[in-house]
């Protein structure tokens, strides 16, 4: 047993030449909300107001592709989604299309926690949002240069960038390690477990580049980027069109129970269901075990457990 | 090579005290729709076509929850959301806040098949509906005079209304309401998506298909989505099954419910009936809800903790069955 903790900050095809100014800054991010997080986990906050935070710093810091630094739609707007899902109680809370408030995993809290429902979007949402009081933006707050070149590329290259990575170098050969060119990264998560085996998750994105507006991906969907029960908590990334199809997060935990598969053991099993290139996740079990598998290039992810065991990296053994 | 099967449901969760006419009317249009199946698969068209044929049925009539007749948002507009799945590849597709397209889950399927994605929602969803040229209608359209009575009567019960369907005849609505105070989320207000619409079938190839539609809760915040579009919880399919669930929204996302039955068949080696029983009791804790199912080797069953479930069934030895409790 013990408390242990785990985030990630996207899985894709990150290019193992990335070069130290984009790595550095997301590195020194993942430490520092992990930091965030243990600090939280041994003052006994309860793990779902450790995930909430954790992905609020997550959300503030503009490398990540949530809140600040979120992934432009094709309008060059941006339409934010989060879920957060409580496994002991196995409350939850997700809203889509938000695209004024600073944090939108702390307003899926308060759809969780102030409505009689699981999910608001678009208008509902924002609507909400000002009811509670919650801090708002202008859009522009979230935008950054990167994001604004991004969705430049993709919409020359006429094709759906997952998110970051490979900024279209037409002149430089592409990585063998690609599978169709695309990149593949996004969304930001947390997942959780107290000393007592409560559970709980946390995911945030802006989603894909050059989406569609309205375009509503795997993050707050319950069981599919998001879910968590007795058993275990889970966040994925990557293509969310195939973790929605593949309903992975669900799947982590339904392997545990219905096959008595332990979490490491589970969730390589479910992320080699997924075609390559496509998914990771992070998750941890009630007893405090930590998976972070992915069959992409790499993930940026770190993980600590209270024996002290802590780790943060983009590449390396997919077997985590 | 397999056999065919179909069901499809109007809604878990129906009042005891429904009045009778009201119940024939659900029985007869229930058995035209399966009827429309029956004759599609005859003819051999593929699962995933015969179920987006079915629920268009079903939200062109005005007397379940979804497109025509769907419940209202406290705003008194209709707001519908559907979803689709093909089980071979498990391709989906799904559509929320929808105000103007007459038929939510033939846009559902574009949006499986004509976009990029599997979910649109909203203004995106409108914009992607105009530029595939689907028909669309005003709002007032999907608007009904029964509805707009309930929305009434769920306002002065302040509460989100089981959409019963009873004749607003002065307060029979609300105290009926009242009279069985659920909770839902621990909030207490009653409960039940009232009436959402879905059908699966599995074709002679043995290839699965679901489709769910629905208004949502009648009264409900705008924004609000439920679990009908989201797959793995309202809908679901796969090479073994297809599942379409009905009832407490929020109890079905929570307990991904239309996965589930695939999950326990998958991974628990359970056959379709003994999946849908295992998931009905162990799976909802206090939540209230029902399903339809098929399975690719032509078996159809449906399982409800709620006091009824609007569905009917068939299989292509003949047997066929249409019932409210």
């Amino acid at each position: 047993m013990g408390w242990a903790i785990s985030v990630h900050g996207g899985a894709g095809d990150i290019p193992l030449s990335l070069p130290p100014e984009k790595r550095l800054p997301r590195e020194a991010g993942l430490r520092r909300c992990l930091d965030v997080g243990i600090a939280a986990l041994k003052a006994h906050n309860h793990p779902l107001d450790v995930v909430e935070l954790v992905v609020r710093e997550l959300e503030n810091n503009p490398h990540f592709n949530a809140g600040k630094g979120s992934v432009l739609t094709t309008s060059g707007t941006v339409e934010m989604e989060a879920c957060i899902m409580d496994g002991k109680t196995m409350k939850c809370g997700a809203v889509s299309g938000v695209s004024t408030v600073v944090n939108a995993i702390s307003l899926a809290r308060l759809v969780m926690d102030k409505t009689p429902h699981i999910y608001l979007a678009f208008d509902g949402a924002e609507a909400f949002a000002r009811e509670q009081g919650l801090e708002t933006v202008e859009m522009s707050h979230f935008i950054t240069p990167e994001n604004i070149e991004r969705l430049k590329q993709a919409q020359e290259a006429d094709r759906v960038q997952l998110d970051y990575t490979q900024p279209i170098q037409k002149e430089v050969p592409k990585d063998a390690a690609l599978a169709d060119g695309d990149s593949q990264i996004g969304t930001v998560g947390c997942v959780a477990v107290d000393n007592e085996g409560n559970l709980a998750t946390a995911t945030s994105t802006g989603g894909i580049v050059n989406k569609m507006v309205g375009r509503i991906g795997d993050t707050p969907i319950i069981g599919a980027g998001t879910y968590a029960n007795h058993l275990c908590a889970v966040s994925a990334t990557g293509r969310g069109e195939a973790i929605i199809r593949g309903t992975i997060a669900r799947d982590v935990a339904a392997v545990m129970e219905f096959k008595g598969l332990s979490l490491k053991e589970a969730a390589a099993y479910v992320i080699d269901q997924v075609p390559r290139g496509n998914a990771g996740l992070v998750a941890v079990s009630s007893t405090g075990e930590v998976a972070m598998p992915f069959n992409t290039t790499g993930m940026f992810r770190a993980c600590a457990t209270e024996d002290g065991y802590s780790e943060i990296a983009i590449w390396d053994s997919p077997t985590k | 090579m397999g056999a065919w099967a179909i069901a499809v449901h109007g809604g878990a969760g129906v009042d005891p005290n429904l009045p009778k006419e009201r119940q024939e009317e659900a029985k007869r249009l229930l058995t035209r729709c399966l009827d429309i199946g029956i004759s599609a698969l005859r003819s051999n068209l593929s699962a995933i076509d015969v179920v987006e044929l079915v629920v268009r049925e079903l939200e062109t009539d005005p007397l379940f929850n979804s497109g025509r007749g769907s419940a209202l948002t406290e705003n008194g507009k209709v707001e519908m959301e559907a979803s689709i799945m093909d089980g071979p590849k498990r391709r989906c597709g799904a559509v929320s806040g929808l105000t103007t397209v007459k038929n939510p889950v033939s846009l559902a399927r574009l949006v499986m098949e004509k976009s990029p994605h599997s979910y649109l929602a909203f203004s995106g969803a409108e914009e992607f509906a105009k530029k595939q040229g689907v028909e669309m209608v005003d709002n007032e359209y999907f608007i009904t005079e029964d509805n707009v009575g309930m929305l009434k009567l769920a306002k002065e019960a302040n509460s989100i209304l089981f959409d019963y369907r009873i004749p607003a005849v002065g307060t029979c609505g609300a105290s009926a309401a009242m009279d069985s105070p659920l909770q839902m989320n621990g909030l207490p207000i009653s409960v039940y998506a009232p009436e959402t619409v879905g059908c699966v079938v599995v074709d002679k190839q043995g290839r699965c298909a679901a489709a769910t539609s629905t208004g949502g809760l009648m009264n409900k915040m705008s924004g609000r989505i439920g679990d009908s579009p989201l797959i793995g919880s309202g809908t679901y399919a796969s090479e073994l099954c297809g599942v379409s669930c009905t009832g407490e929204g929020e109890a079905i996302i929570r307990s991904t419910l239309a996965r589930e039955v695939s999950a326990v068949m998958e991974y628990k080696r359970l056959k379709l009936h003994e999946a849908v029983d295992y998931v009905i009791k162990n799976k909802l804790d206090e939540g209230k809800a029902g399903l339809i199912a098929v399975s690719k080797d032509g078996e159809v069953a449906c399982g409800f903790n709620t006091t009824g479930m609007f569905r009917g069934c068939a299989t292509e030895d003949g047997f066929m069955e249409v019932g409210v409790w």
